[in-house]
């Protein structure tokens, strides 16, 4: 791999903080802001720290980096950024986007993501991701001047060219389909899996009430008593302990959702695929068209209904000079729409080369992490197997000794 | 005389090793003494009415339910409740249906084992059905009012919400009539009862049944409380301390009873998301190459809970639940005898001030006082031994029963472990 923005700095989003301000309509407004710290890695351990850049973000600021990022590299799959809106809550958590859960929760999404561009080959490299991390003023302006939403593509430009594509490369239709249904079962997952929490939560919660019904029943019992009374205090432990449980279960939630968005960017290169393809077969059918027109003309042969032909047969043919010129212009339409489409050609074999590539490699990076994250999830769950096993082991034994 | 309280007492001494030294500071029953001792020395008491005469020498009349010489050879029989000693086993199994023109019922095998003189075999099998065992009850609460008769599981239920035939409810039924039947065979007095004896070994219960309430018109029964409308002057702290303890069990084992249930219902509509949960990693398995197998083990385990926390729901509504409805029967069966002992005591009271009021020559002391004197000691004595009993075996019931709720929830942890 090369050498990799990653491996020069360290990148954290090390806080949050809430702000008012005012925004573009001057009304007031309040916003978190996001601490990023950047330091050089020591490559000599000389024991002296580097010092520590910083400097603050809020969300809005993380989205015009990406969104440039997605227009300038069209064949990358861009990582993407953590939910804008909490989604998939259940009921104990809050669907409030000031909520210091949700914030914190977020921080660390940000965090990944800038580790995520900081260590992919292509994007470390861009200059203007690398001034988001340390130019605090005027970075925005910085952006705008590239005058990348001018080179972005329309959406309905996009999705006339999905629907009217002849010939895109089978590996991109089958991806494209694939990243649907990824997208499709992971947001099922995600909500199925909210409602089980849910359902659990109630479950250990209501052994609460065992704890205050077996200390209230102690109280007239003689020998049972303190059996009874600190088996009591275990099923206290026992519905406390879910919460924690949940919390760590929300950052397996958050790995899934990470990749249920990296789904929609995998559909995005699909999408400027088909969109190149598209063009690519709109020019060769224009050229094919004017190649044929100037066929007809030099030897006046219709082949196809023309509405030309039609006139020039109601109204008498032009005569040879104005054919001439005709022709002429054709040729030289020609020679230039052979020469765009040589370089559509081009683009296009080089954008599929290079995509795939990329794809290829988030392929692998997608497996191990989707691997690691259902691995820790069964950690979890052994985990909190082995504590349900150690609270009811210790109730019994309070039991044993009534 | 003297021998034989002897005796008495070792057999009651020994009896007491199992249970714990019960000192308890500022307890309730600081003036019943310690258990052990209490029962002895009730019994002693017993038998000194018993074989005292009156002044004048006429023997006292009791309409005590058990006689003193036999009383006592139950006592020394049965001094040793470990199984070791013990001579009359009864179990009940094999539930089998029964399909009639007038209706549908369930009867159930009753199987004795016994070396007892009062039995002419020693082993008996019948069939008896809940109607049966309802009768027995009633017959025994009419026969020996003094003591705690164990409780049956319930007799109506809902028809249409519980299914009468189901194999569960069937198996819950069974077990808490065996229940019942080894209660009263446990217990001293009453598993000598005569009714107690007919019902486990009739071939034709329903003969018997009829001529008992022929006798019944005819006699009348012998030892019916049919006390009322007495004032109690002072009921004897102990006894009042049994009334609020019981109040407030029942009180707690209803909160608990609900707690169960709240907690399976909530298990099972945390079932239900899970078994909608398992199939959508299956689901994406299907969409991945490298990741469909780790995708799809994580189904297979989520499928694994779902049958172990099924399992877990379901022995809880069967084992744990009824018997926590049973004793709450038990505890109202027992607050009705703690009634019934006021009755006998304020009657006693009542005619003992009738007589004092009196002032008449005192030739014989009236009979009908005696009487009420003899059977408010002889309820008292009865009820403190089984009170004592009582709390000795529901300790155990319920160390067993929180014990093998932990253990089910121990077992359902270690299940889904193993498959995680």
């Amino acid at each position: 791999m090369e050498d990799c923005l990653s491996k020069k700095i360290e990148i954290t989003v090390s806080e949050a903080e809430k702000r008012t301000g005012r925004n573009a309509m001057n009304m007031q407004e309040t916003y978190t802001a996001y601490l990023i710290e950047t330091r050089a890695v020591e490559s000599q351990n000389e024991g002296q720290c580097s010092p520590v850049d910083s400097l603050w973000r809020r969300y809005s600021e993380f989205e015009l980096l990406r969104n440039y990022l997605l227009v300038t590299f069209p064949h990358i799959v861009v990582p993407p950024l953590p939910e804008k809106r909490a989604d998939f809550v259940w009921h104990k958590l809050s669907a409030d986007n000031m909520d210091p859960d949700f914030v914190e929760r977020r921080r660390i999404g940000l965090e990944n993501f800038l580790l995520r561009v900081a260590s992919h080959p292509v994007l470390c490299q861009d200059s203007i991701f690398y001034s988001f991390l340390t130019q605090e003023g005027g970075w925005k302006e910085m952006v705008n001047e590239t005058g990348f939403q001018l080179k972005a593509d329309s959406r309905l430009k996009a999705l006339n060219a999905t629907f009217r594509v002849k010939n895109p490369d089978k590996r991109f239709t089958e991806l494209k389909h694939y990243s649907d249904e990824l997208q499709s079962v992971i947001s099922h997952l995600l909500r199925v899996r909210a409602r089980v929490a849910d359902r659990l939560y109630g479950v250990y919660k209501v052994h609460g009430n065992y704890g205050r019904v077996f200390s209230e029943w102690s109280a007239i019992e003689k020998e049972m008593g303190d059996g009874l009374q600190s088996a009591g205090h275990h099923m206290d432990v026992y519905a406390a302990s879910i919460d924690d449980i949940l919390e760590e279960e929300e950052h397996y939630a958050d790995q899934l959702k990470e990749y249920l968005f990296y789904a929609e960017a995998l559909r995005a290169v699909c999408r400027k695929h088909e969109l190149m393809q598209y063009d690519l077969e709109m020019a060769a059918q224009d050229l094919t068209s004017k190649k044929q027109q100037c066929e007809e003309l030099a030897t006046g042969t219709v082949r196809t209904f023309s509405l030309k032909g039609m006139t020039s047969k109601l109204f008498g043919q032009e005569n040879p000079e104005q054919r001439e010129a005709k022709i002429k212009v054709l040729e030289e339409q020609i020679q230039e729409g052979e020469e765009q489409l040589k370089s559509k050609n081009l683009e296009g074999r080089d954008f599929v080369k290079s995509a795939w590539a990329d794809i290829e490699r988030f392929k692998e990076q997608k497996n191990h992490d989707l691997k690691e994250a259902l691995i820790s999830y069964a950690v979890m769950q052994i985990s909190m197997c082995k504590k349900g096993i150690q609270v009811w082991t210790n109730a019994k034994e309070c039991f044993s000794k009534m | 005389v003297v021998a034989r309280n002897k005796r008495v007492i070792t057999a009651a001494a020994k009896k007491k090793k199992k249970t714990p030294h019960p000192l308890y500071p500022g307890g309730i029953f600081q003036n019943t003494l310690l258990y052990g001792k209490s029962v002895h020395l009730l019994i002693l008491l017993f038998f000194s009415i018993q074989d005292l005469s009156l002044p004048n020498g006429t023997p006292v009349d009791t309409s005590s339910p058990a006689s003193s010489s036999s009383l006592l050879n139950r006592l020394q029989l049965d001094d040793d409740l470990d199984g070791e000693t013990r001579d009359l086993f009864v179990t009940v199994d094999d539930p089998k249906k029964h399909v009639c023109t007038m209706e549908t019922y369930i009867t159930y095998r009753v199987t004795t084992k016994t070396t007892r003189a009062e039995f002419d075999l020693p082993e008996y099998s019948v069939r008896r059905r809940y109607q049966d065992f309802d009768w027995l009850r009633n017959k025994l609460e009419e026969s020996q009012p003094t003591h705690l008769i164990p409780p049956l599981p319930e007799k109506f239920v809902v028809k249409g919400v519980v299914d009468r035939f189901s194999e569960e409810f069937v198996e819950t039924r069974r077990k808490a009539l065996d229940k019942f039947l080894k209660r009263i065979t446990d217990h001293p007095v009453l598993s000598f009862n005569e009714h107690f004896n007919v019902f486990l070994t009739a071939k034709d219960l329903n003969a018997y049944k009829k001529q008992g309430m022929a006798l019944l018109s005819k006699m009348g029964e012998s030892v019916k409380y049919v006390t009322g409308g007495y004032k109690l002057r002072s009921r004897p702290l102990e006894f009042a301390a049994i009334g609020e303890y019981l109040d407030t069990f029942s009180l707690k084992l209803g909160t608990i009873d609900r707690i169960a249930q709240r907690i399976i219902k909530e298990q099972l509509e945390y079932l239900v998301e899970l078994r909608e949960y398992g199939p959508v990693y299956s689901t994406w398995g299907g969409l991945e190459v490298e990741l469909a197998e780790p995708l799809e083990g994580v189904s297979a385990c989520i499928g694994n809970c779902c049958t172990a926390l099924e399992e877990l729901s379901e022995d809880m509504s069967e084992d744990f639940l009824p018997v926590l409805r049973e004793y709450i029967l038990y505890s109202e069966s027992m607050k009705n005898v703690l009634k019934k002992r006021d009755q006998v005591q304020a009657e006693y009271e009542a005619k003992l001030e009738a007589v004092a009021l009196k002032k008449e020559e005192r030739p014989k002391v009236p009979t009908d006082v005696e009487k009420c004197q003899d059977r408010v000691e002889c309820f008292n004595a009865d009820l403190k031994a089984d009170m004592e009993r009582w709390q000795n075996n529901k300790r155990q019931d319920f160390r067993q029963l929180l014990m093998g709720m932990a253990d089910k929830n121990i077992q359902y942890y270690e299940k889904v472990c193993g498959t995680a």
